[in-house]
């Protein structure tokens, strides 16, 4: 077997049974939702005996709760996750139909924050003590100081209410329409996780440049450039891969942030309303997401280490 | 400072350098900035012009005047009055996160730096698994359908704050429990709790109060992004992220009574940033912080 595959078995063996606990609290959810479990399940519909019986044969609620679990489950495995209490559709159509906006935003959001960040950090590092360093790193720490929410408001209000130069509602109709709907939105979404990227990658470029093996690339004649971009820069990477992991999740809770903000019709508009609403069926499943989500983006980091890193590849751990 | 500095093998005079420049300008802004939230959230009632929830319908969302600095929201209520009164969630909160979190974080991290072995790989493989947590959405999930209100979202948030409290004070630990000074106390018979608690301990602490604003700043920005998303605070407080959400449709109408709460966050969370990183640099002699 070659290094790949075994590392990816290696590491699902530990993140699957992960995956397994993270079910079973997703699953109480419904139990820990205060009130019968049945009436919660009929939502706001008038709970006469009937419905209630029916609610409680299709959701199993009157077996013990280890086959409750098992049931569910299975459904989940087969991507049956319930029907939402509120509008009596599959959750999975639910889900579908706002997943295409969130993905947009994410990916729109995502690349802001790499190709700003990455390029800011790199050049703070080399220009370290000057001002302009100074000036970036002061960016980021009102970044970091900034929730998503409170940026798209003044976002919104400055360059959708005052200069007008993009829409203020709205998620957009085609591809080049929603671009601008949501450059704002993504914005908002990049500024909070843009401050990590620099502050990570302008600490561990820099931590590298001041390594031997720079001064002597430098004294054997490689120009800067030489030097900084195949050696410095891929160097850093290993630490920066690791701040991206955190990217992710930051931008996890700032999608929800910006959806609301800016009245996206997105999965984070969507976790909030069913929330709120107690659709227990489409927060489990959205919770499951998150949980997956979160478990293939490790996965994916840890196999860019052992790209990047050939020590890690031949089963000894990077520091 | 200087020779702990040097003993950290910081570089002295570089750093010097840096805190004498840098202090009187933004670190003194972010002192003063915090003075006037504490003295807003002390003093509600003498500064605050209107009483932040008396509403009055013929004065909905004004845009600014003399009258009302700031202007007033959708019920008439007065911003300028609400954001001097939403100092005190901005404060009790953020405090209580700040300060649990760097209560469990130094005992968990003095545990699990100075015991090592199974009790340090217990405790980092707990602080690995929060990392990976989104603990905003968690607790959005938990407060929203379990129950509990602030105080529920308050203690959530301590738990998820508290595992980067545990991994700094766990790496100092480490780092301290070679020194002579350790040696010297387990040569002396001192017990294990006496050595952690009372002789690393104390050294610890000047770096992990650094992280103590720098989690309170978090803190205010999670909170306040909780009371935004309808979690922790009852509907009516004054509260600076529920007012973005209540204001935020009154962008045209009175752009005020939205933009001025998201200033205050933002404001003061730099601020407690601010103050944060100049502590650390203070007390280590580094000036990369959180890498």
């Amino acid at each position: 077997m070659g290094w790949l595959p075994r590392l990816v078995f290696r590491r699902l063996a530990v993140l699957i049974p992960l995956l397994a606990i993270v079910s079973v609290g997703v699953f109480l959810l419904l139990q820990l939702a205060p009130g019968d479990t049945a009436r919660v399940l009929v939502g706001a519909k008038p709970a006469t005996p009937e419905t209630l019986a029916a609610i409680r044969a299709r959701y199993h609620l009157d077996l013990p709760l280890l086959e409750q679990y098992l049931y569910w489950i299975r459904g989940v495995l087969q991507g049956d996750f319930g029907r939402s209490i509120v509008t009596n559709q599959p959750v999975t159509d639910v889900i579908a139909q706002r997943l295409p906006l969130t993905l947009y935003l994410g990916t729109y959001g995502f690349l802001i924050t790499v190709g700003i960040g990455l390029p800011l950090g790199i050049v703070a590092a080399l220009r370290r003590q000057t001002g302009l360093d100074r000036s970036i790193v002061a960016v980021s720490v009102v970044g970091v100081s900034a929730p998503a929410f409170a940026t798209g408001i003044l976002l919104l209000y400055v360059f959708g209410v005052v200069l007008g130069w993009f829409p203020t509602f709205g998620p957009g109709r085609d591809f080049l329409d929603r671009l601008s709907h949501l450059t704002l939105p993504a914005l908002a979404l990049a500024f909070s996780a843009l401050a990590l990227v620099v502050k990570v990658t302008r600490a561990s470029t820099g931590e590298e440049l001041d390594k031997d093996y720079v001064a002597f690339a430098r004294a054997r004649g490689l120009s800067r450039m030489r030097v900084i971009g195949p050696y410095a820069v891929r160097n850093a990477l290993v630490s920066i891969t690791t701040a991206i992991g955190l990217v992710f999740v930051y931008m996890l809770t700032g999608t929800v942030l910006v959806e609301v903000t800016f009245a996206l019709p997105g999965l984070g508009t969507l976790l909030i309303d069913s929330v709120q609403a107690l659709d227990i069926p489409v927060v489990q499943a959205l919770t499951l997401m998150i949980a997956a989500f979160i478990v293939v983006v490790h996965l994916g980091i840890d196999i860019s280490y052992a790209v990047l890193d050939p020590r890690v590849r031949y089963g000894r751990a990077a520091a | 400072m200087t020779s702990e500095a040097i003993a950290l093998g910081g570089r002295p005079t570089v750093v010097g350098r840096r805190l004498r420049k840098r202090f009187p300008l933004l670190v003194g802004m972010a002192f003063a900035i915090m003075g006037a939230v504490v003295v807003c959230a002390l003093a509600s009632d003498l500064i605050a012009p209107y009483d932040p929830n008396q509403q009055n319908l013929s004065e909905s969302a004004l845009r600014p005047s003399a009258e009302h600095l700031l202007g007033t929201d959708q019920l008439g209520r007065d911003i300028a009055s609400r954001v001097v009164y939403g100092a005190r969630t901005a404060l009790v909160g953020p405090v209580l996160v700040a300060v649990g979190g760097f209560t469990i974080g130094t005992f968990l991290g003095l545990l699990a730096g100075y015991l090592g072995g199974r009790t340090d790989s217990l405790v980092m493989r707990w602080v690995d698994l929060m990392f990976a947590l989104p603990g905003l959405l968690v607790t959005v999930v938990i407060v929203g359908i379990v129950g509990g209100g602030y105080w529920m979202a308050v203690a959530l948030l301590v738990v998820f704050f508290s595992p980067s409290d545990t991994r700094i004070v766990r790496g100092e630990a480490l780092r301290q429990r070679s020194l002579p000074y350790v040696e010297a106390a387990r040569t002396l018979g001192l017990s294990r709790r006496r050595i952690m608690f009372r002789h690393i301990g104390p050294n610890v602490l000047p770096i992990v109060l650094a992280y103590v604003f720098l989690d309170f700043a978090f803190a205010l920005v999670s909170l306040s992004g909780l009371a935004f998303l309808g979690i922790g605070v009852s509907p009516g407080t004054p509260d600076w992220g529920l007012m973005l959400f209540e204001n935020r449709n009154l962008l045209f109408r009175n752009p005020a009574a939205a933009v001025a709460p998201g200033i205050a966050i933002v404001a003061t969370a730099a601020s407690m940033n601010l103050i944060g990183d100049w502590l650390y640099e203070r007390s280590t002699g580094r000036t990369d912080l959180r890498s």
